[in-house]
């Protein structure tokens, strides 16, 4: 069963009517799918109207959706020959960060993302991708590792942000971030980053300082999720539609601020709807993406790299 | 404590506390121990409180006047950064937030570079002012990180960096964000030259500043006392619902922890500096 945003209840109740159609038995067949065609006209037109024009808040919602593709989905149908790595040999096997070896295209990639999981128990088992230091050194360990055999990486970047917890602080959470983006910034293999859902702050940005920084059309990057914003700025966390407005987070005003390079399509009604059809963009992107970076020198791309995050921000217009 | 403290004090405290018009410049009331100081003595000793030890905030400029060579530096000119990006606005415009924090601080942004020598060395250092919208991080003080690594690498000095930071500075939304990764390649370009990056942690030092160029110093010292995290106290008692432990998150946990080298008095930094920068810059000295 697909899962209504609470803006999309004229759509759910178009569909409902469709189901109550189909299942309607008769001998006046003709005219149900007449009416039923009518119907997924109306459906169609709907669905595509409302998610062209999405506001940042209803955005969150949808890169939130319970039923968006996450980490496991995407390797399962991206990837080929996947080996999950664990442990970061220092502590633990943090699961809200996931990564391993794998072939795209038939090529040697690694594979680091977050997974939030996709019921209850799978939820709690990977902490809602809420990683903790272990997760961040195991990514660490597994940059080092391409980079050794000089393997590209790809990233994909579902947060809400890193946990906040009393021993993900005491073990150095803010250490750990730090050294992951480190690791991104100085890596000499290529690194493409994908927002696929939520990109959650630090915790976020500590996989995504990637030589190509990509959003999902309906993903969503923050500093802070509005509702904290809203909660410090506003000094209520009601006010977190007007705090998601200020803040700039969907792909389309990151773009236009030149913070991520491009937008992947979403199939109409968002990538929870058709998860085909969300790999296939994906898979058109990162080929291009990585033949491009291939082609240029392990100390080229590092040097590429730091350049564009020191000029980001530096360009725009003044006010 | 002594006598004076103990039956002199409270009576002054007590006198001053009854009369309303208590001139403000004139007394601090320590935040560790809520003695009454006499501002003047108080802000002599860097703010340190002489009766509890607390240390107390202060801004870019006192801390270089007691870490260089007679006090004497250069300030390094921060290029201006793109303001106000996003158009941000809460309740406040982020432009009068931004004008109000000039006003009150008398300086451009939340950082100050100097160039200086320490001892018998040259060193650049960037200090973070908190009175200056939390220290937070956004364009400005990213521009001033990178410009004190750049000033650093051309001098072939050392960079030592004091941190104070509420976080990032969430009205410039994504930008303020993309700080972590800018500042990471300024720390970066200090390493590749061979040069000791020594991060001073101070009270507080929070958010994407920690999770950034605050942890990566190639020494970490922290000033007694201070908050040093990734997420608050306050986030974490929300999210988890627990007591957190006595201590938690300030100088003395970390170093149990592992996570910084050493706690250092402010009275104790230049020494400490000087002996620690010398060290490794491999300063032969007579046995
Ligand atoms: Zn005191």
């Amino acid at each position: 069963m697909l899962t209504y945003l609470d803006f999309e209840k004229p759509i759910a109740e178009l569909e409902s009517r469709i189901r109550d159609m189909n299942n309607l038995e008769s001998g006046e067949e003709i005219n149900i799918a007449e009416e039923v065609g009518r119907l997924e006209g109306k459906r169609d037109k709907l669905l595509r109207d409302t998610y062209a024009k999405l506001t940042p808040w209803q955005k969150i919602k949808v890169a939130r959706h319970p039923q968006r593709p996450h980490f496991k989905d995407y390797v399962a149908q991206l990837i080929t020959d996947f080996m999950p790595l664990a442990g970061d040999r220092a502590f633990a096997d943090d699961v809200a960060i996931m990564g391993g070896l794998g072939r795209f295209n038939g090529q040697s990639v690694v594979v680091i993302g977050h997974e939030k999981g996709h019921d209850t128990q799978s939820r709690i088992k990977h902490n809602f991708g809420m990683a903790r230091p272990e997760g961040y050194r195991k990514t660490v360990r597994l940059l080092k590792l391409a980079e050794q055999f000089d393997i590209p990486v790809i990233t994909l970047v579902d947060t809400s942000g890193a946990y906040p917890g009393i021993g993900a602080e005491e073990r150095g959470q803010a250490e750990a971030i730090a050294r992951s983006t480190e690791a991104c910034l100085g890596l000499k293999v290529p690194l493409v980053s994908i927002i696929v859902g939520e990109g959650g702050s630090g915790g976020a940005v500590a996989l995504a300082a990637g030589n190509r920084v990509m959003m999902m059309e309906h993903s969503v990057y923050s500093v802070i999720s509005p509702e904290g914003c809203a909660s410090i700025l506003w000094r209520t966390s009601d006010k977190a539609e007007d705090a998601a407005n200020a803040l700039k987070i969907t792909a389309q005003d990151l773009l236009k601020l030149n913070v991520i390079d491009e937008i992947i399509p979403e199939p109409v009604g968002g990538a929870h709807r058709d998860h085909k059809l969300t790999m296939e963009a994906i898979r058109k992107t990162l080929e291009t993406a990585l033949s491009e970076l291939s082609a240029l020198s392990g100390d080229k791309l590092k040097t590429l790299r730091r350049e564009k995050f020191l000029n980001m921000g530096q360009k725009m217009g003044q006010n | 404590m002594n006598w004076i403290t103990n039956f002199v004090r409270p009576k002054i405290q007590a006198v001053l506390e009854n009369k309303k018009d208590t001139p403000d410049n004139l007394w601090h009331k320590c935040s560790g121990c809520g003695q009454l100081l006499y501002l003047k003595d108080y802000l002599e000793v860097q703010s340190v409180c002489p009766n509890c030890g607390f240390h107390g905030r202060i801004d870019p400029k006192t801390r270089f006047k007691h870490l260089f060579n007679k006090g004497e530096h250069a300030l390094i000119d921060l290029p201006k950064a793109n303001e106000d990006p996003l158009k941000f606005k809460d309740q406040k415009k982020y432009t009068d937030r931004l004008k109000a924090a000039r006003a009150k601080s008398e300086s451009k942004d939340a950082i100050s570079v100097a160039y200086g020598q320490i001892g018998n060395m040259n060193a650049v250092i960037a200090v973070q002012n908190f009175l200056f919208m939390g220290g937070s991080m956004g364009m400005g003080v990213g521009n001033g990180i990178i410009a004190a690594a750049e000033h650093a690498v051309a001098k072939k000095a050392p960079l030592v960096l004091f941190s104070a930071a509420g976080g990032a500075r969430m009205q410039e939304g994504i930008l303020s964000l993309m700080q972590m990764p800018r500042t990471t390649v300024a720390v970066e370009m200090v390493k590749d030259a061979g040069l000791p990056y020594i991060v001073v942690l101070t009270d507080p030092t929070t958010g994407g500043v920690t999770a950034s160029y605050a942890m990566l110093g190639d020494v970490q010292i922290a000033e007694p006392n201070a908050l040093i995290c990734f997420a608050g106290p306050r986030v974490i008692k929300d999210t988890i619902r627990e007591e957190l432990p006595e201590g938690f998150q300030r100088s003395e946990y970390l170093l149990d922890h592992g996570m910084v080298d050493m706690i250092v008095h402010r009275h104790e930094m230049r020494d400490n500096l000087i002996q620690l920068l010398g060290l490794l810059m491999k300063q032969t000295k007579a046995a």
